[in-house]
């Protein structure tokens, strides 16, 4: 079997003032034919005002199985939201 | 559907379950989706692919079918119309290849199982495009089809699956309304071209209900995927959804469902009808519809001569990234 083309990942910014947000991925020989295929595979309603494409293999993700340690810090901190505080009602809206 | 048969393994009992298989059941059972790279059963990960598989390839050669029509269309209008649907179908296909290379296996290997017929797709697009009217009722049955099949499938528990079929349920509607608008112009139209519409009702109506597979007496295998949550529901709940979704539409149009079986079952809340002719179905997926052999010889001769290109273009992205290089170094 011949070569296979790279795999992309494609982000796709929504709307003007979005974050650009994952879609999916698409295989492309190059970055520029991996655009032009995101915009036929991803955009054919409009749904995009940006594209961006990164190689699969460039992206490192945390380990699932590290979930628990890798966010744990975070679980115990409820001081960081605004509920954890009791404010009397007449100092108004904060 | 368009995964008709999807091979599985037997319902496993929890007392027969490891520890870890019983902790991703769980999991399932409180509606958390999946995500690639997390520990899941191999039967999960190995059923998984086989039904996004046949999906994807039913999204492919699905589109063998309408194209059949597109250099025909009647007017300028329902050209593009039918070429923005057959384009769609191809989006589904890529969307569904690239949910099923996050288990592991490559589009390229999926591909060269379809070529070498150890992958199927659906029985449904074995059946020729005879008559424009033809393009009326695939939209409107083939697609209706597949929509009640794939809306419940949006909630299923792998990640990936579920989020391509979110994107897809919101292209299909279009697909099926298309269809509908052909017939509706056709039934409008001359007694000729009304009874096009029948005939093309009459030809497609039983291939439309092969499509949710065997009936459940007969589907021994889909326990596992149903606790999997990868089913959603049995093949014959589809489908009697399907024929009380479709007669009223049917008659609408003036047309005759070809079941004089057909009737209303206050008792149900649905009709009854008859069954499609299981061997017909069964011979058909083993590879003898009137079809098979020109669907699969024009994806084979697809990729066969599409190789030159797929290649120059790696040697073309290869030589630009060595030309690029060097100056990168400096
Ligand atoms: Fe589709
Ligand atoms: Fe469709």
């Amino acid at each position: 079997m011949s070569k296979e083309w790279p795999l992309w990942e494609v982000f796709i910014r929504g709307q003007h003032g979005l974050n650009h947000r994952h879609v999916g991925s698409l295989h492309a020989p190059d970055a520029e034919m991996a655009i032009n295929n995101a915009r036929d595979v991803y955009t054919r309603r409009n749904e995009g005002v940006s594209i961006w494409v990164v190689p699969s293999a460039a992206i490192t993700a945390s380990s699932p199985s590290d979930k628990g340690p890798l966010f744990e810090p975070a679980n115990s901190k409820v001081y960081r939201h605004p509920t954890f505080y009791d404010i009397p009602e007449e100092v108004g809206h904060m | 559907m368009y995964a008709q048969l999807v091979q599985t393994d037997g319902l496993k009992k929890p007392e027969e379950m490891s520890p870890e298989e019983r902790a991703f059941q769980e999991r399932i059972d409180r509606g958390e989706k999946i995500e690639p790279k997390e520990w899941m059963p191999e039967g999960y990960r190995k059923t998984l692919i086989r039904q996004i598989g046949q999906h994807a390839h039913s999204e492919i050669v699905g589109q063998l079918p309408e194209g059949n029509w597109i250099t025909r269309a009647p007017t300028l209008e329902r050209k593009a119309i039918l070429l923005a649907k057959v384009q769609d179908e191809a989006g589904h296909g890529l969307y569904l290849y690239c949910a099923a290379e996050t288990l592991g296996v490559s589009r390229d290997e999926l591909m060269e199982l379809l070529h070498r017929g150890k992958m199927k797709y659906s029985s449904i697009f074995n059946y020729p495009t005879l008559t424009w009217a033809d393009m009326g009722a695939v939209g409107w049955l083939v697609d209706g089809a597949a929509i009640m099949n794939q809306v419940p499938l949006q909630r299923t528990s792998f990640g990936p699956y579920s989020r391509a079929m979110i994107r897809i349920c919101k292209e299909e509607s279009f697909h099926q309304r298309q269809g509908y608008a052909v017939m509706m112009k056709m039934c409008a139209g001359t007694p000729q071209q009304k009874a096009m519409a029948q005939d093309a009702l009459n030809r497609l109506w039983y291939p439309s209900l092969m499509m949710f597979g065997p009936s459940d007496k007969d589907s021994v295998h889909s326990a596992q995927s149903m606790a999997w949550k990868i089913k959603m529901n049995t093949n014959d709940e589809l489908r009697q959804k399907f024929v009380d979704q479709t007669v009223p539409q049917a008659e609408y149009l003036g047309l005759t469902i070809p079941d004089p079986e057909l009737k209303w079952n206050e008792e149900k809340g649905g009709y009854d009808f008859s069954e499609p002719d299981w061997s017909e179905f069964f011979d058909v997926i083993a590879g003898n519809g009137p079809c098979n052999k020109d669907r699969l010889g024009a994806r084979v001769k697809a990729w066969d001569d599409g190789a030159w290109f797929r290649e120059g273009l790696v040697a073309h992205a290869e030589k630009a990234a060595a030309r690029k290089a060097p100056l990168a170094a400096e």
